[in-house]
């Protein structure tokens, strides 16, 4: 997707507190035009501020950041004429119709009538909601809310756009429904900055991404990239009594035992081959096994392990990494 | 696109939203009326009598009613600037607002719309009062240039009031907030000359009801619409409402600039 390789947002050393609270610690940003970047990383790791400091809603204490050449606190205007921000609360007027909302917008990027009405009339065909745009936006559902909600941001055609967690509290289907938007946008040439505390989003979507934890960068990369900067996948064997254990153990010398849970780890690409040979090795020495599971590298433990939690994956249920509120 | 042009045609833009929300919502503005037209039900039907018996040997209930309604004009101005807080104080809780401070657009628009929008809503609950004014005895003897000139009196101190009520609105960390804020205002004309002449209250009392603003502006409007004697009040209230609109406007230019964490 990159067919130039021109910055569209470097920032250095950018620096936020909130009185004593340090939010930002130094951060440095470079941000490919036409490319995807997510910063990923938990509640209060600094994120939203970083986006608001980028879109010029608020000054950053200390470091510089330039949009396309432009510098954010001393041309904030040329900066606004060529970004479009989509935050984590719904920036649409609730009062309004889908349709109204997307005329103000028309109005305040100073369309003339004409352009603007089929402006409009493509964002609602692009984003589905033709058949609401006379509706008051209070009766949207929270899938048809961000929707809009991109769509104004859209109106006025940014180069840069800035998305804040856009799919927080989205269900699956309206999760996907915006990964879509977002890689078209991406297709089109718009740079992209998204925010997310998923990693299976900025696995799917970004071309790098940053980690962000405690108001630092601690790692950036592709996702390939990253994923490499952590030991490999592996097989976990599950047995139903000790005597199993010992005697896979024994097949296997390079597993990890877990005696306590009865487990065995044995290091594995996680691909079909290689599982077969476990599985034929397992038949050949006659060992019955209760539960195998498999287990690839993923973002996951890329954020646990540079973070120093290993531990806190294991105690956390599934679910809690799926998108859900 | 030059600045002015470019404040107007964004200003204009938000005043069209401010519109839409007005008429979308048009319990607001009735409430908004209903407030000075209950006062002044209140003043002339039960405490006129005996009120307008004290303004001279010849006062009475229907003297009473022209006496009264130019204060009661001001609490109609009062009472719209209080919704002009509250709406302010809503907005600035929409993620709206945020995203207007990321748009290349005249960065104080959201507030003149406000401002623009109570003006064209005060100026019309005005009309209405007046109306039920003239049906309960208010007798102007006002020519039309004379007309002219108290609505522009009335523009004029709405403009400023409701510049005040933006930065009330702004300066409010809730709505509850900006819903109290103005009510002190409502008082004013009755610490003026809007109820009852100034010389029949206590030297205390009629200094400061002598010096407020309010006072200059309603002898001018008794003055342009009942014939009384204006003097000085004229001059005075131009300059009250002028050193009212431009502080305000930049408190409140200020307030809507600050940093804001969320």
């Amino acid at each position: 997707m990159t067919s130039s390789m021109n910055p569209a947002i470097v920032a250095t050393d950018l620096r936020k507190s909130y009185g004593d609270k340090v939010v930002l610690d130094g951060i440095d940003l470079m941000i490919t035009e036409g490319t995807i970047f997510a910063l990923l990383g938990p509640n209060g790791a600094g994120k939203t501020t970083t986006v608001q400091i980028l879109s010029t809603l608020i000054n950053a204490d200390g470091g510089n950041a330039r949009v396309f050449g432009h510098d954010l606190t001393r041309e904030p205007d040329a900066v606004r004429a060529l970004i479009g921000v989509t935050g984590q609360f719904s920036a649409v007027d609730n009062l309004l119709t889908g349709r109204e909302n997307l005329t103000l917008m028309a109005d305040l990027c100073h369309l003339d009538r004409a352009a603007g009405r089929q402006r409009i009339a493509d964002l609602l065909d692009q984003f589905d909601l033709t058949e609401a745009a006379g509706k008051p936006v209070s009766t949207y559902s929270g899938g048809m809310r961000r929707r809009l909600d991109l769509a104004m941001t859209l109106v006025g055609e940014p180069r840069v756009i800035f998305l804040d967690e856009p799919t927080t509290g989205l269900d699956p289907r309206s999760r996907r429904a915006m990964w879509h938007i977002i890689r078209a946008l991406a297709a089109e040439g718009v740079t992209i900055l998204l925010t997310t505390q998923y990693l299976e989003e900025a696995d799917q979507l970004a071309d790098r991404v940053a980690f962000l934890d405690h108001g630092r960068l601690i790692a950036e990369g592709t996702p390939r990239e990253l994923k490499r900067l952590i030991p490999g996948g592996h097989v976990v064997l599950q047995f139903a009594d000790q005597e199993g254990l010992d005697s896979a153990a024994r097949t296997f010398a390079a597993g990890t035992r877990d005696d306590a849970a009865l487990t065995l780890q044995v290091p594995s690409d996680g691909g079909v081959g290689s599982l077969r040979s476990l599985l034929d090795q397992l038949d050949h020495a006659s060992i019955s096994v209760a539960g195998l599971s498999v287990h690839t590298p993923d973002l996951d433990d890329v954020f646990l392990t540079l973070t120093g939690q290993p531990d806190a994956r294991a105690s956390r249920p599934d679910h809690e990494r799926a998108p859900a509120r | 696109m030059s600045t002015l042009s470019l404040a107007v045609r964004d200003s204009s833009t938000m005043l069209r939203r401010n519109l839409l929300h007005m008429r979308r919502y048009p319990s607001m503005t009735f409430l908004l009326i209903g407030i000075p037209i209950i006062i002044l039900l209140l003043f002339v039907y039960v405490f006129g009598g005996t009120l307008g018996a004290g303004l001279g040997p010849s006062g009475d209930r229907s003297q009473y009613a022209n006496y009264v309604t130019p204060g009661i004009l001001l609490i109609t101005v009062v009472s719209a600037a209080q919704g002009t807080a509250i709406s302010v104080a809503m907005d600035m809780t929409e993620g709206i607002i945020a995203r207007f401070r990321t748009m290349s657009i005249f960065r104080p628009s959201v507030l003149t719309g406000h401002v623009l929008g109570s003006l064209v809503q005060t100026m019309l609950s005005l009309v209405a009062v007046t109306v039920v004014a003239l049906l309960v005895g208010f007798r102007p003897t006002a020519n039309a240039v004379e007309w002219l000139a108290a609505v522009g009196v009335l523009a004029m101190i709405t403009f400023a009031l409701t510049w005040l009520s933006v930065a009330l609105g702004l300066v409010s960390d809730s709505v509850e907030t900006a819903s109290n804020l103005p009510m002190p205002l409502i008082l004013l004309p009755f610490l003026g000359s809007g109820f009852v002449p100034t010389d029949s209250m206590p030297a205390a009392v009629r200094w400061f009801a002598d010096y407020q603003p309010f006072t200059p502006v309603m002898e001018t409007l008794r003055g342009l619409l009942l014939g009384t004697g204006i003097g000085a009040n004229g001059i005075i209230a131009v300059v009250w409402c002028a050193v009212i609109s431009v502080g305000c406007f930049f408190w409140a230019k200020a307030l809507y600039n600050r940093n804001r964490t969320a």
